[in-house]
């Protein structure tokens, strides 16, 4: 073998590994992010700390039963809005639009899609927080849900579109119209993906800080009702591990734990049942 | 009903007013009208985000200009703003998670598509995917514990001592700054280049790898001198949908950049970034003025990434045109 040779198969062996090293070292991220924050959130995890309120400033303790009540209130605004508005969305751009209006809404939610999240925070500032003239948790949902829209939409209508034709016209050929075919056969055989999108695109926004800042706010007690400034957990994690309290520090490593728990068995469950479905579909 | 009319498509014609009841009864005009409703309030919602910036920036536009963009004052006293530090940062910050996420997400979407076997990368793209789920505040608080310790009792004066006489390397070690914020955004950013880049990879043809290998390439040559550059839209298009993550990223850079409007060459300087300024300033913003300049701010970071994501779509178009129709 000439020495050419030599060196480019022993290029082509150490470039090939270099590959491999780098897919590693991002796996590793995960791993490490994963094993550090468990390392340091189980410490500080405690029956107490899901049913308490946060202590007084100063003291030791406390919890963030508010912060977690306050993040699911947050979600379902923001469902409210996203969901109907995304899937039925969808519905139009799949099913009823001709191909103008169709690029134009989904060239919308792809252009909402691409919207830094602060720059979200801003839009339901103005929006809501203006003429409301307080912070509230209608304002962070209403930001919340905006960001749901071009998640639930663009997914949604990639399910609707891989309905079988046979089933529509399964239903067409015993009568029924395009609305009943839509409503009755194309959206069921299409729910499982399209649930699956929205659980998803919740577990994205349930942990958006940014959006939060200056719409829903914050509050260290029970709000009532929707029209407050809400706690939320993402914020808590960012007004605790910012403070220079070491208590406050420990709590918001055991609330990072809780949030990244739940967004990642969401997503883990979501992305589970989606690869089977698409697997079964082949 | 008239007996050869089908109940598929847009009902009977004719406008009397029994005409207008078939087709209510009927049901389809009102389904369409419905969902029209609601396609029609998302374009809405997107006219107004924009028109909602305009607005509420026309004071700041109107007083500063295109002075805005280039001056460095950031005076809420005397209501002088200026936005070149906070512009500055964002650029740098974004520029450096580029140069390090670039060639190790590229290299990682390498092996994921032409090296590992189907079931590991299968298993590594999903572990991948999960990576870009984990929500910003989390990167953050990892960081504040983790990185700026380590950033500033070991890298900055190992860097200072071996590299120091490069101008980005000068000044003391805080941690807290825009190496600190490159890092933690290169770490964000990794995952959407992965991923996008790696199914570009997967639909070049296989025919262009057996032509090359057939001519006696070595594995690493038909990657990079055939694979990778007929993949090279695609690849591009993953790097600017990743650069305006980067720059609208608000939360974890807020957590570690330090905050303070300096323009410094030193990447150990502390520094302050558009996202960053508006998630910290936006509450206390008194007057009207104020507000204005923070939302021209995020007017501006709006038409960046706005611009970016364009550019992106653009250049995936192109490649999956190229692809040839398969999808990875």
């Amino acid at each position: 073998m000439s020495i050419r040779m030599i060196w480019r198969k022993t290029l082509s062996f150490v470039m090939l590994s270099l590959t491999g090293l780098c897919a590693l070292l991002t796996v590793s991220v995960l791993v490490a992010v994963l094993g550090y924050l468990a390392w340091n959130g189980a410490t500080a995890l405690h029956w107490t700390f899901f049913t308490n309120l946060p202590a007084p400033v100063g003291e030791t303790g406390g919890g963030i039963a508010n912060a977690m009540v306050g993040s699911a209130k947050l979600l379902l605004i923001a469902a409210v809005i996203g969901v109907p508005l995304g899937l039925l969305g969808a519905v139009y751009v799949a099913e009823f639009a001709s191909p103008t209006p169709a690029f134009v809404v989904r060239y919308s939610a792809d252009l909402l899609n691409g919207v830094p999240s602060i720059v979200m925070g801003i839009f339901a500032y103005t929006v809501v927080v203006l003429p409301m003239h307080h912070f509230s948790a209608y304002a962070g949902g209403f930001a919340l849900g905006v960001m749901m829209v071009p998640i639930i939409l663009r997914s949604s209508e990639e399910f609707l579109r891989t309905v079988p034709r046979s089933l529509r016209e399964g239903a067409m050929a015993v009568g029924a119209s395009k609305w009943r075919t839509i409503a009755t056969v194309v959206v069921p055989a299409a729910s499982g993906g399209i649930l699956t999108a929205i659980l998803l695109s919740l577990s994205r926004v349930a942990g958006e800080t940014a959006p939060l800042l200056f719409t829903a706010f914050g509050n260290r007690f029970w709000s009532h009702g929707l029209n407050e400034p809400i706690a939320s957990l993402p914020v808590v994690i960012y007004t605790y591990a910012i403070s220079p309290y070491d208590d406050w520090h420990r709590q918001a490593w055991a609330a990072g734990l809780v949030l990244l728990g739940l967004v990642l068995v969401t997503n883990l469950l979501c992305r589970t049942v989606l690869s089977r479905q698409s697997a079964q579909r082949r | 009903m008239g007996a050869t009319s089908t109940t598929v498509g847009p009902a009977g014609v004719g406008w009397g007013p029994q005409a207008l009841i078939r087709r209510l009864r009927e049901g389809d005009a009102i389904a369409h009208t419905v969902t029209l409703i609601f396609g029609a309030t998302i374009i809405l919602i997107t006219v107004l985000l924009v028109g909602q910036l305009w607005i509420h920036s026309a004071p700041s536009r109107a007083k500063f200009g295109w002075d805005f963009l280039h001056t460095s004052t950031w005076d809420p006293v005397f209501d002088n703003y200026g936005a070149l530090p906070f512009i500055y940062g964002t650029l740098v910050t974004t520029g450096l998670a580029l140069l390090i996420a670039v060639p190790l997400g590229l290299g990682a979407a390498i092996f994921l598509s032409e090296l590992a076997p189907p079931k590991i990368s299968a298993g590594l793209s999903f572990v991948i995917d999960l990576l870009a789920a984990v929500p910003s505040v989390i990167y953050g608080l990892l960081a504040i514990f983790t990185l700026l310790p380590l950033l500033a009792t070991t890298v900055e004066p190992f860097l200072k001592r071996t590299l120091g006489f490069l101008p980005i390397f000068k000044g003391p070690a805080y941690g807290v700054g825009f190496l600190a914020a490159g890092l933690v955004l290169a770490i964000m950013i990794v995952p959407f280049i992965v991923s996008v880049s790696r199914e570009v990879l997967m639909s070049v043809p296989a025919d262009q790898r057996e032509a090359a290998l057939g001519l006696g390439a070595t594995r690493w040559e038909t990657t990079w001198k055939v694979v990778v550059p007929y993949a090279r839209s695609g690849i591009m298009g993953s790097v600017f949908l990743s650069m305006a993550r980067a720059l609208g990223e608000t939360m974890a850079v807020t957590m570690v950049i330090g905050n303070t409007p300096i323009i410094s060459a030193s990447l150990f300087s502390p520094g302050y970034s558009i996202a960053a300024v508006i998630a910290n300033e936006f509450t206390e913003a008194t007057g009207d003025m104020y507000v204005s300049a923070l939302i021209e701010l995020g007017l501006v970071l709006f038409l960046l990434t706005f611009i970016l994501n364009g550019m992106a779509q653009l250049l995936l178009m192109v490649s999956q045109k190229r692809g040839g129709g398969m999808r990875g």
